[in-house]
């Protein structure tokens, strides 16, 4: 066992540093520090400067333009990204799409749609979820009838994330409808721009609009947008799922929001001292810290089992149970922090200087109720319970 | 011993209990609460009228009620309907003027609304630490986050005077006042004072505030009871109805337990603030309001973010009533004193 760093992957966190520090644009800059809406172009142009230096599809081998990393540089791309404040990568392309057409698409398809990936061509959205399929995402009723050489697709998607920007989405549909759930799906692209398809926004709890419903009424495909084998989708599914949630611990994140609470709890004065002074705030930010100093090496161990194994194992569902539950910690502690001051609907001060929150604060309560869909989405964190109880307790 | 509220506190009760159903639905209570000005004049005179604002204050003061049952009764129905009118204020500056031997029928009939100001940016919790002051009837400070601010005709406004804190009542056209929304509904305000002129109210005022606080903590802490015995009973509901994997999900043990202990410290929530109620006023008050809030603040905690998880993605959502409950009950803990502080009196006492 070693825990250090080779004098090469110290030199490979230097050059990512640095080309953050020099090519990382200050207004995306700021909204990721203020905890603001990314706008569509935000996204897009930080995708772009990530792709010219061939960083952006960081899980691809390198054939399909992957910069062929290893789960060391993987982690340290991820670190350093966070200490930036650079934004998250939109999953949808790169990390959820990208593998299964790597995996399942036929060449057309990968020759097609990857490098458009890359380009920053096509926004994808995932259409998973319905209003009746969740966590029991194989009763989805969606369905798609064949029609000639087209696929004609009705039913609804919905919580599709950004998928108010995007060009085009993955489905899963219901193709056979008469034998066993699990084995009557399929995996469908549809360009969004198809006659048929509807896109209303639903605004969460605390007032942003990141997700969606999707309508699909007599949607018309071409049949070769299909990926893999017709009723063949639940397998893609689970596959695309497991590599969903290896991101999902967000530990550079959280590593950030570690250092922003600090940060914080010594500008809040409390009782005529610094907050983090405060004996029990105090042992509330340790508690956090040492959970996340497991959680950095549980991840690593996990990434370093994933490439050995080639693909990540049902372990990873720890990483999304705890890395979940630590980051929604540090959310707490942010607003927690702040007191009444969190309180102010985000934008209260905009036409004054009397913000009641230090730089980058106003919204820590706004992100202390959104981040609650972390432990609910790409699986709950009861359902990870579920998948660990059969796969890793044989129960 | 006997747990039953007197007849008047239930009838009290029932009637606002029917009349925020009726007239402050959720959907006319989210128009409220998010927009400006963030309260509704014509409901505010109706609640008034019945009563809501006189069961605050003692009959010696012009009121009929005034004991922490009356308060906690009023608060809790609040809380059911997530009600944003400025009560709380009414209630502080109640206690204050109750105890200045001052006239409040202004107050309790509604037409006057108050807000007080304790809190500053430094100082949100501990009052001692606070450094607005006044010098010869002008205040100067900055009073951080008044909840009730933007809607209030007369603020009373807490000020360093000498060796002890004073109350001064500061017309709102006076002060610089900014009114803004709150994440979790309802309205609050920064209040600039520089060298604005205020009317006494009391001098050597540090216990009179003090059981503003105390009367303020029961009410928030009811208001939290009676939020959370919603928002739980939602859950239960959507668990009983909502069918995954060919069943309700509130056929999956893993939930039920959890709707369980959500109910067990909703009990104990209820427990702690009948005896902080039963307190108000005594001499041991400060130390079960204490109680109360840090009780109420954990439980809270644990009520609203279970609630949402177990609802899953629809409780994620501004159209779905639970996460304005949800909310509010979480931003409860940031209102005169979090789970934090309030332990830290518990242990010092
Ligand atoms: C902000 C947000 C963004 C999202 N983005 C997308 C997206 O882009 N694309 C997409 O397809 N989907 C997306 N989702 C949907 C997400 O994947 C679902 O919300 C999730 O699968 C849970 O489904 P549900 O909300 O219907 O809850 P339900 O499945 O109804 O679950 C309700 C509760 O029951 C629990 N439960 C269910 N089954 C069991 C069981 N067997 N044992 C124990 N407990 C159980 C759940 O854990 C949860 O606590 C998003 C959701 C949110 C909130």
């Amino acid at each position: 066992m070693d825990l250090s760093f080779t004098p090469e992957e110290e030199a490979f966190r230097q050059e990512v540093r640095d080309f953050f520090a020099e090519n990382l644009p200050n207004d995306i800059r700021n909204v990721v520090k203020n905890g603001g809406e990314l706008t569509k172009d935000h996204m897009v142009r930080y995708h772009a400067i990530l792709n010219k230096n061939g960083w952006l599809a960081t899980t691809w081998p390198e054939e399909y333009g992957g910069p062929g990393w290893g789960p060391v540089e993987k982690h340290i791309f991820d670190e350093e990204s966070c200490a930036a404040y650079a934004p998250r990568i939109v999953p949808f392309g790169l990390s959820m799409l990208g593998p299964v057409l790597q995996k399942f698409g036929s060449q057309e398809q990968k020759d097609y749609y990857l490098p458009r990936i890359l380009n920053g061509d096509d926004w994808w959205c995932q259409g998973y979820s319905e209003p009746g399929a969740g966590s029991d995402l194989a009763s989805l009723k969606t369905k798609a009838e064949r029609d000639g050489d087209e696929w004609v697709i009705n039913g609804q998607k919905t919580w599709t994330t950004l998928g108010q920007h995007a060009d085009w989405i993955f489905c899963l549909v219901r193709t056979n409808p008469d034998v066993k759930q699990q084995e009557g799906i399929s995996f469908i692209l549809v360009d969004m721009k198809t006659p048929g398809v509807e896109v209303r926004p639903i605004k969460l709890i605390e007032g942003g609009h990141e997700v969606n419903e999707v309508f699909f009424t007599d949607v018309r495909v071409p049949l070769k947008n299909l990926v893999g084998e017709e009723n063949k989708g639940w397998t893609i599914a689970k596959y695309l799922l497991t590599h969903e949630r290896t991101g999902i611990a967000g530990v550079g994140f959280s590593m950030l929001e570690l250092e922003e609470v600090k940060e914080l709890a010594r500008t809040v004065i409390r009782n005529g001292k610094p907050l983090l002074q405060d004996p029990l705030f105090a042992a509330r930010v340790a508690q956090a810290e040492i959970d996340l100093e497991a959680m950095k090496l549980t991840n690593l161990r996990m990434l370093f089992t994933a490439q050995k194994q080639g693909a990540p194992g049902p372990e990873t569902s720890i990483l999304k149970i705890k890395g979940t539950v630590i980051n929604q910690e540090l959310k707490d502690l942010r607003r927690r922090a702040l007191g009444p001051a969190a309180a102010p609907f985000p934008g209260s001060f905009k036409d004054s200087n009397l913000d009641v929150a230090p730089q980058g604060h106003a919204n820590n309560a706004a992100r202390y109720f959104n981040n609650r869909k972390t432990s609910i989405f790409g699986g709950s964190n009861e359902i990870q319970r579920n998948i660990l109880t059969k796969t890793m307790l044989g129960l | 011993m006997n747990f039953d509220l007197t007849e008047d506190r239930q009838m009290l009760a029932d009637s606002l209990r029917r009349y925020l159903n009726d007239k402050y639905p959720i959907e006319h209570r989210n128009k409220v609460a998010y927009e400006a000005p963030f309260h509704d004049d014509a409901k505010w005179a109706e609640l008034t009228e019945l009563g809501a604002l006189y069961a605050l204050a003692p009959e010696a003061a012009g009121g009929m009620g005034g004991a922490g049952f009356d308060i906690a009764v009023v608060f809790e129905e609040l809380g059911r309907a997530l009600c944003p009118e400025p009560v709380l204020g009414a209630l502080m500056a109640s206690r204050i003027l109750t105890a200045a031997g001052a006239d409040q029928e202004a107050l309790l009939s509604g037409a006057t609304k108050y807000a007080v100001g304790l809190g500053e940016l430094d100082a949100p919790y501990d009052l001692s630490e606070m450094s607005t002051v006044a010098k010869g009837g002008k205040l100067s400070g900055r009073k951080s986050v008044v909840y009730g601010g933007q809607a209030a005709d007369v603020l009373l406004i807490a000020a360093r005077d000498g060796d002890s804190l004073s109350v001064y009542a500061v017309q709102a056209a006076d002060a610089s006042i900014t009114g803004y929304g709150m994440m979790d509904g309802a309205g609050a305000a920064e209040v600039v004072l520089e060298e604005t002129p205020g009317e006494l109210v009391l001098a050597n005022a540090d216990a009179a505030i003090a059981d503003a606080v105390n009367a303020g903590i029961v009410g928030l802490c009811s208001e939290a009871v009676g939020a959370m015995e919603v928002l739980h009973k939602m859950t239960v509901e959507y668990l009983g109805q909502r069918k995954q994997f060919g069943r309700t999900i509130g056929t999956f043990q893993a939930l039920q337990h959890r709707a369980v202990d959500m109910l067990t410290e909703i009990v104990q929530s209820r427990s702690i603030v009948i005896k902080a109620a039963s307190e108000l006023g005594g001499p041991d008050a400060a130390r079960y309001c204490s109680m109360a809030k840090n009780l109420i603040g954990r439980a809270g905690r644990l009520v609203a973010e279970e609630a949402i998880q177990m609802h899953g993605g629809i409780a994620m959502t501004w159209e779905y009533p639970g996460s304005h409950y949800a909310k509010r009950i979480i931003m409860i803990d940031a209102q005169l004193g979090d789970t934090d502080y309030h332990l830290m009196q518990v242990a010092a006492a």
